[in-house]
């Protein structure tokens, strides 16, 4: 380990961060990731000393500031989401769907229904999705999708029987359209005995506009670092918390925040139901401070108004390049959308990839890519409501540019980006090294 | 204000959409449509909204007190370098690093934290962070049942209470076994009794030093799971001792998990930490989460890249080793930086520190009537002080008196009434441990004389 | 890169190359190609009984696993340790050096095995 001076130490992590894109510095059209503009009130908030320095184990008393803050958390959230109560404890999405499932298992054994073991998830469901559903030990098995881009009902119905326990589903889903036949699906699934789970990735498009709760949801996450502006960070730390109707609120883990009668505030462990903690302490709580000043300076209005410019700003950049990119379902869309680069393939060998270490070039980061697999040479993209009309009208340049440049010198499109920091990196020779635990740390000559 | 659009801009996008309204594009079909107010407060203007939170920090006396609390959660000195090179906007801001050319601060930044890990480890590969120690915990367990099938998880009782109800809450849903090994009078883990619940154990698992602050012999735990075909999990809360202690490797351990909240990351009421797993190099493809590697671009240039990504949820789905996507790569920066402004010499020396107040602290309160240490095991920045009258109405006085001493280990362990578990760092000084040792003087008097 | 006729093929896209009771398995230039560039193989080590249709290893690249399933049962007697140590092979010359394991034949079943026209038709339809 090394010893160094505070000036090699500031140019080392300086120089460093110029080798980064960042919503600050680039736009990020990245479906299901939700990169909004990160505010810097909620930077300045979440470090004050009063928060920073309240360790975990301080009694109650000496904690209600913090307390009174995840209270307000948790009532706005279940308000927000239609639901009962939030657990406020799960670190991340995925970690919110673990936790989501093993109070399903939980509810499932309680009520003498163990058996039931299949999770149903739609073909265009995030990878978390099913990986959360067999960690706990269910069967996972995968509804397709319509020609229209919606899961197929009749598929779903077909699949219900006796070891149902839990369908995870998005709405909107990860091609960006509203799942017209939710309540048809939420009241088929209750019918079966299961349980519906909301993943929350792209609640971006609806808060303050349905509740998931309304759509007939019994469990949902949700993802902080998405829908509530709390940062990337590169890679987390995020926020996930877990919301669960009356039916199954008793499961949330512990301990959750409650109001005393007396009006003061206690983290409440006496949750005999509770599947138990997920994490060794109550919260992201340095995250959730974040969401909370995002929540409290827009209000409900605030709120609504922001989920209706994602959608304006998605379908925007949709109408202005589906006249180059094909655009596989017909139906506006919501805060997301996607495109095909099959045909540009088939017309020129160029790819998604290709479009995409283009966009790189310009100093757009690349949209979420080859995701849904139902969609071949997938491009998703997710505008956000914070970028101007004059960042998507570059966008929309850019890939005309790009499209063009296919068409004319489809060869120099496997030679981008040719202007960032580095360019494409050598993934097979990594990966050989790695399976045998080299390359993976700096080693000493 | 975040949204940039005006009228005019809204309803120019409109007419190229092709669509008449906001309310048309975006409500819900089906009569979905949220009718009545959800009763959020108003909107606050920005000013209003920082008093209002400033205000909500200020009713945190807890965090304005002196404190000794330990127990998972360190108190540590964060070099104001920190945060200001880790929380520059493009390192804050930026996404999960997917493409390589976009993204080579935060890739080496990882690179350097695995580098980090592995060294005070001493193990070979290391990933990107986990959430936290308890599910750094999980993880680990889960990748020593993927090693050899076994689903019994031998857990010694001295760990961390919090990781253990973590492992719990998973056990149930995933059809584990988890068997406890009872500490013993020296308040470390009892391995010859725990001798035959190994037999059949996908891992052993031992914490050093452990919940009570006590140091573990790593070596024994790591030699009873070999005996019986597991393997060595070594657990560390308090990862400051890394810098003193014998390497989880060097003691046999196969896997190296725990907390790093203590390089630079604020207690923060509970979060977020950092946690982290390493091993030796078989066990590479069974590790979890993201693993950044080195190679070179089409120019040459070295460069970084994650890479074993067969083994995440986005390629491999239910098949996947883990379901965790987002995970702390911020907190793991931060830890990073921390450690190069620190470097290993001061590290060292930080270490050295909490070692001498904690045997300072030690000394001034064993010298109290009635006081002793609980466990006559060496320690390293945290100890459990055995008290005459019960622990938990001791803390409950010095917190009147604007302390916060210890967490009453009765707390987690039932039959543990006497005994408060107490924590001193490079934070700690010398008056802080003379006004508590005198507050603590006065309330056991106090009490004795009361009863 | 044309099938080689001296082999069956299934439609999890390996090879498998009969002489009397021994095989050698591999996978074809299709799967090679889907897959991208290999980084590691995993096999069963001999001694191994093998089903016919289960899944018996794995094969990475960058970006995709694919599960590698016995087109015949058997007892696994050779790994191709060359290609566990150099993955390129797999890419560069599947039907030959590239390929994965040698087993001996449990039974003379070749159900689920198709020959190499019916295999070039399956690949054009893909």
């Amino acid at each position: 380990m090394p010893d160094l001076a505070e000036i090699e130490v500031a140019r080392h992590f300086t120089e460093l961060s110029h080798r980064n894109f960042s919503v600050d510095t680039n736009f990020y059209p990245l479906g299901s990731c939700t990169m909004k503009y990160n505010p810097k009130l909620n930077e300045a908030v979440a470090g004050f000393p009063g928060f920073t320095d309240l360790h975990p184990f301080a009694p109650d008393s000496g904690a209600q500031g913090a307390l009174h803050l995840l209270y307000d958390m948790e009532r706005s959230l279940s308000a927000l989401f239609g639901m009962t109560e939030f657990s406020l404890m799960p670190a991340a999405g995925a970690h919110g769907e673990i936790t989501a499932m093993l109070m399903a298992k939980k509810y499932f054994a309680q009520t003498g229904q163990g058996t039931r073991d299949v999770c149903l998830v739609p073909d265009t469901a995030h990878g978390t999705n099913p990986a959360s559903a067999a960690m706990v030990g269910y069967r996972v098995v995968s509804i397709p999708s319509t020609s229209r881009g919606r899961t197929n009902v009749a598929a779903l119905k077909s699949k219900l029987d006796g070891s149902t326990a839990v369908c995870m589903m998005t709405n909107p889903n990860t091609l960006g359209l509203f799942e017209d036949d939710i309540i048809d699906i939420t009241k088929a699934v209750h019918a079966a005995g299961g349980l519906m789970y909301y993943d929350g990735a792209n609640a971006n498009a609806i808060v303050g506009l349905v509740r998931p709760g309304d759509m007939g949801f019994d469990l949902l996450h949700l993802n902080l670092h998405k829908t509530f502006s709390v940062p990337h960070g590169g890679g987390g730390p995020g926020s996930g918390p877990v919301g669960a109707n009356a039916k199954l609120a008793k499961y949330l883990p512990k301990p959750v925040v409650v109001r005393n009668d007396d009006g003061s505030f206690a983290l409440d462990w006496e949750r005999a139901s509770s599947i138990g903690p997920v994490r060794a302490f109550w919260s992201h709580f340095l995250a959730i401070v974040r969401a909370y000043a995002y929540i409290i300076v827009h209000g409900e209005e605030g709120l609504r108004r922001n989920s209706q410019l994602a959608v304006l700003n998605a379908n925007y950049v949709r109408a202005k390049i589906k006249d180059v990119l094909t655009v596989p379902y017909e139906d506006f869309c919501r805060h997301e959308f996607v495109c095909s680069a099959e045909t540009l393939k088939k017309e020129t060998g160029v790819r998604a990839l290709d479009l995409a270490k283009g966009l790189l070039d310009a100093g757009i980061h690349a949209p979420t890519m080859y995701w849904p697999h139902v969609v071949p040479e997938c491009l998703m993209i997710e505008p956000t409501e914070t970028e101007t009309r004059e960042t998507l009208d570059n966008f929309s340049a850019t890939i005309h540019a790009l499209v063009k440049q296919a068409h004319d010198d489809p060869a120099s499109m496997a030679e981008l980006p040719l202007h960032t920091p580095v360019r494409r990196v050598d993934e097979a020779h990594v990966g050989r090294q790695a399976n045998k635990g080299i390359g993976l740390r700096w080693q000493p000559k | 204000m975040y949204t940039p659009h005006t009228d005019d801009e809204i309803r120019a996008m409109l007419a190229e959409i092709g669509a008449p309204s906001l309310e048309a594009l975006s409500s819900p079909p089906l009569g979905l449509e949220i009718k009545e107010s959800l009763g959020l407060p108003p909107a606050l203007p920005e000013a209003e909204a920082y008093a209002h939170l400033k205000a909500l920090a200020g009713k945190n006396d807890g965090a304005r007190k002196v404190s000794f609390l330990g127990a998972g959660a360190y108190r540590h000195y964060q070099p104001p370098a920190v945060p200001w090179f880790a929380m520059r906007s493009e390192f804050l801001t930026a996404y999960t690093p997917y493409q390589a050319e976009a993204s080579q601060g935060s890739l080496q930044a990882i690179f350097e934290w695995q580098t980090y890990v592995c060294l005070l480890t001493g193990m070979d590969v290391s990933n990107a962070s986990l959430y936290d120690g308890a599910t750094a915990l999980v993880e680990g367990v889960i990748m020593a049942m993927h090693t050899n099938g076994r689903k019994r998880v031998v857990v010694s009782q001295a760990v961390h209470p919090m990781y253990r109800a973590v492992l719990a809450t998973y056990a149930t849903g995933m059809g584990l076994e988890v068997i406890d090994l009872p500490y013993n009078a020296a308040g470390v883990t009892d391995l010859e009794g725990g001798a035959d619940h190994a037999r059949g154990a996908s891992c052993v698992v031992v914490q050093s030093p452990n919940f009570f602050g006590c140091i573990e012999d790593v070596d024994a735990g790591s030699k009873l799971a070999h005996d019986n075909d597991a393997l060595s999990v070594c657990v560390t809360a308090e990862a400051l001792s890394l810098a003193v202690l014998k390497t989880p490797r060097e003691s046999g351990a196969d896997i190296a998990l725990g907390e790093a909240q203590s390089f630079g990351l604020p207690v923060g009421y509970g979060g977020p930490y950092v946690g982290f797993i390493a091993s030796t190099k078989e066990h590479v493809r069974r590790l979890p989460g993201r693993l950044v590697g080195e190679t070179t671009d089409v120019a040459g240039r070295r460069a970084f890249v994650l890479t074993l990504q067969g083994r995440e949820q986005h390629i491999r789905r239910e098949l996947a080793t883990s379901n965790i996507c987002t995970n702390q790569a911020l907190c793991a920066l931060i830890a990073t930086v921390y450690l190069a402004t620190v470097g290993a010499t001061g590290l060292r020396a930080i270490a050295t520190t909490n070692l001498r107040r904690a045997r300072e602290l030690s000394d001034a309160l064993t010298s109290i009537t009635g006081f002793s240490r609980a466990f006559a095991t060496p320690f390293f920045n945290e100890f459990c002080l055995r008290t005459p009258v019960p622990a938990e109405q001791l803390a409950r006085a010095l917190e009147r008196r604007g302390m916060l001493a210890g967490l009453p280990l009765s707390r987690f362990y039932p039959e543990l009434t006497h005994h408060l578990l107490i924590c001193a760092t490079e934070l700690t000084t010398p008056d802080d441990i003379r006004h508590l040792n005198s507050a603590l003087a006065e309330e056991t008097s106090r009490a004795v004389a009361a009863v | 890169m044309a099938q080689p006729t001296d082999r069956l093929y299934t439609k999890e896209h390996e090879w498998v190359k009969i002489d009397g009771t021994n095989a050698v398995v591999g996978i074809t230039d299709y799967a090679q190609s889907s897959l991208g560039d290999i980084v590691y193989v995993e096999m069963p080590r001999p001694g191994v009984a093998v089903e016919r249709g289960k899944p018996v290893g794995v094969v990475e690249s960058v970006k995709a696993v694919s599960d590698i399933y016995a087109p015949v049962s058997g007892t696994i007697v050779e790994v191709n340790a060359a290609v566990e140590e150099d993955q390129k092979k797999v890419n560069s010359d599947p039907y030959g050096d590239g390929w994965l394991v040698k087993l001996k034949l449990a039974d003379a079943d070749k159900t689920g095995l198709m020959d190499a026209a019916a295999y070039e038709e399956l690949v054009k339809s893909l």
